[in-house]
């Protein structure tokens, strides 16, 4: 066998072998959009239930408009962004999409005069920042791909601990949630979302849509008491959707990804075993006119 | 008779769902009980055992760690951000749970402190069935 037809045979197989793995990352992926899907689906009595019982809590409550996490102090001169991005790489543009969006949302506050502390999820956007030496108010890795409520948690409790602390002791006075939302397997699109302050009259929903007023409940211990109790919950449930919603997008980038890797690979495949081929036949017919050649040169003779 | 249709959903997932003839929940007033035909309520959960007597008169309960619960026209929704079925506990966990955060517990604020009441919560539960 000539040199040139091994090394051909050599890249087909190394291609081969690539390409096996793009594509069992492809079907693992697929998999795991669907699982992401669920369990946003799972939560989604959680979040009905918390809305409708926060809306009757809010029409109960004395003064809702006073209560610490629907106001912002008077200077509005510090804010946090999460980001939310993957822990591993091989996602097309997905962080780095979430990167740039908190990028431009950084400059914007900026430009109004607002000082952002970056909380940073999933390693891709860690070590984004780490390179350029912006420090992190909170970063969070090792979950992105599967989150649990128990991750969403701790985020929230931070995030809620900083909106809380008061401004002279480095407190922040709003909170934007930058996470890729799933649209469908096609389509996911990196959105902005304000956290805090909360705006519960435009999150209201009537609990059957046909604006028919709460139940009277009775509180226990009291409306302001359940308020102060289920707004924090509302806040942890919305990192974990965002969480969950993120996760699915990095699989179906991901998917998407290595959907193409395994294309091109067959691509190039294809395109090395005509050269393959090629240059066997060429081999042959060396060989051929050699063998002719001699036995022309042996009758001649 | 009349009855209560019951659903408990944790921020994760549902976790039990159907007909109840009762339910008995901690609140930070004291236990609350339900009976069909109760007048509407919301009142906040405390980390303790959720006990529900089905309409076959099959006693379950539930692990719940903080959240809420509605009552509204014979309908009941227990909302906990984590909730844990009976079966579902791990008894030699929770046990182990409960050693390492009574040890390492400081003071009533300490984040341990609520470790060791959650693992009480899930002894009392598991225990309570078998």
């Amino acid at each position: 066998m000539g040199a040139q037809l091994r090394v051909f045979r050599r890249r087909i197989r190394s291609v081969q072998a690539t390409k096996k793995i793009t594509k069992a990352m492809e079907l693992i992926a697929s998999s795991r959009i669907i699982k992401a899907q669920q369990r946003l689906d799972a939560s989604m009595p959680y979040l009905r239930n918390l809305t409708e019982a926060i809306s009757a809590a809010a029409s109960h409550a004395a003064d809702v408009s006073k209560h610490p996490l629907m106001t912002s102090g008077e200077v509005r001169d510090r804010a946090a962004v999460l980001v939310i991005t993957a822990d591993r790489g091989l996602a097309g543009a997905y962080s780095a999409n979430a990167i740039r969006e908190a990028a431009g949302l950084t400059k914007l506050l900026n430009e109004q005069g607002v000082q952002v502390s970056p909380y940073v999820v999933g390693r891709k956007g860690v070590s984004w920042y780490r390179f350029r030496g912006v420090p992190l108010a909170g970063e969070y890795t090792g979950f992105t791909d599967q989150p649990t409520y128990a991750d969403a948690r701790r985020i929230g409790q931070d995030l809620l601990e900083a909106f809380l602390t008061p401004e002279d002791q480095g407190g922040i006075d709003e909170i934007h949630l930058v996470y890729t939302n799933f649209v469908n397997m096609a389509t996911q699109e990196v959105r902005v979302r304000r956290l805090l302050p909360l705006e519960v009259v435009e999150e209201v929903v009537q609990p059957d849509g046909k604006g028919l007023p709460f139940p009277l409940y009775e509180f226990e211990p009291g409306a302001e008491q359940v308020l102060d109790s289920l707004l924090p919950r509302f806040i942890d449930h919305a990192v974990y959707t965002a969480l969950l919603m993120s996760a699915a997008s990095e699989h179906a980038a991901r998917r998407r990804a290595m959907k193409s890797a395994t294309d091109n690979a067959e691509e190039l495949i294809r395109t090395l075993t005509r050269q393959a081929n090629q240059a066997r036949q060429a081999e042959i017919t060396q060989e051929i006119s050699e063998i002719v050649g001699g036995a022309d040169a042996l009758a001649s003779a | 008779m009349a009855e209560l249709t019951v659903a408990v959903v944790s921020a994760e997932r549902s976790i039990w769902q159907g007909k109840a003839k009762s339910i008995v929940a901690k609140t930070p007033d004291g236990e609350i009980g339900v009976l069909p035909g109760h007048s509407p309520v919301l009142a906040l959960l405390l980390e303790a055992p959720l006990r529900i007597e089905t309409v076959d008169g099959v006693k379950v309960l539930v692990a719940v760690h903080g959240g809420f619960f509605s009552v509204d026209s014979d309908r009941v929704n227990v909302i906990a951000e984590t909730a844990e079925l009976a079966e579902e506990i791990d008894v030699e966990r929770a046990k182990a749970a409960l050693e390492r955060a009574r040890q390492a517990a400081g003071g009533p604020d300490d984040p341990e402190a609520a470790a060791a009441k959650r693992a009480e919560t899930r002894l009392a539960v598991a225990v309570g069935t078998r």
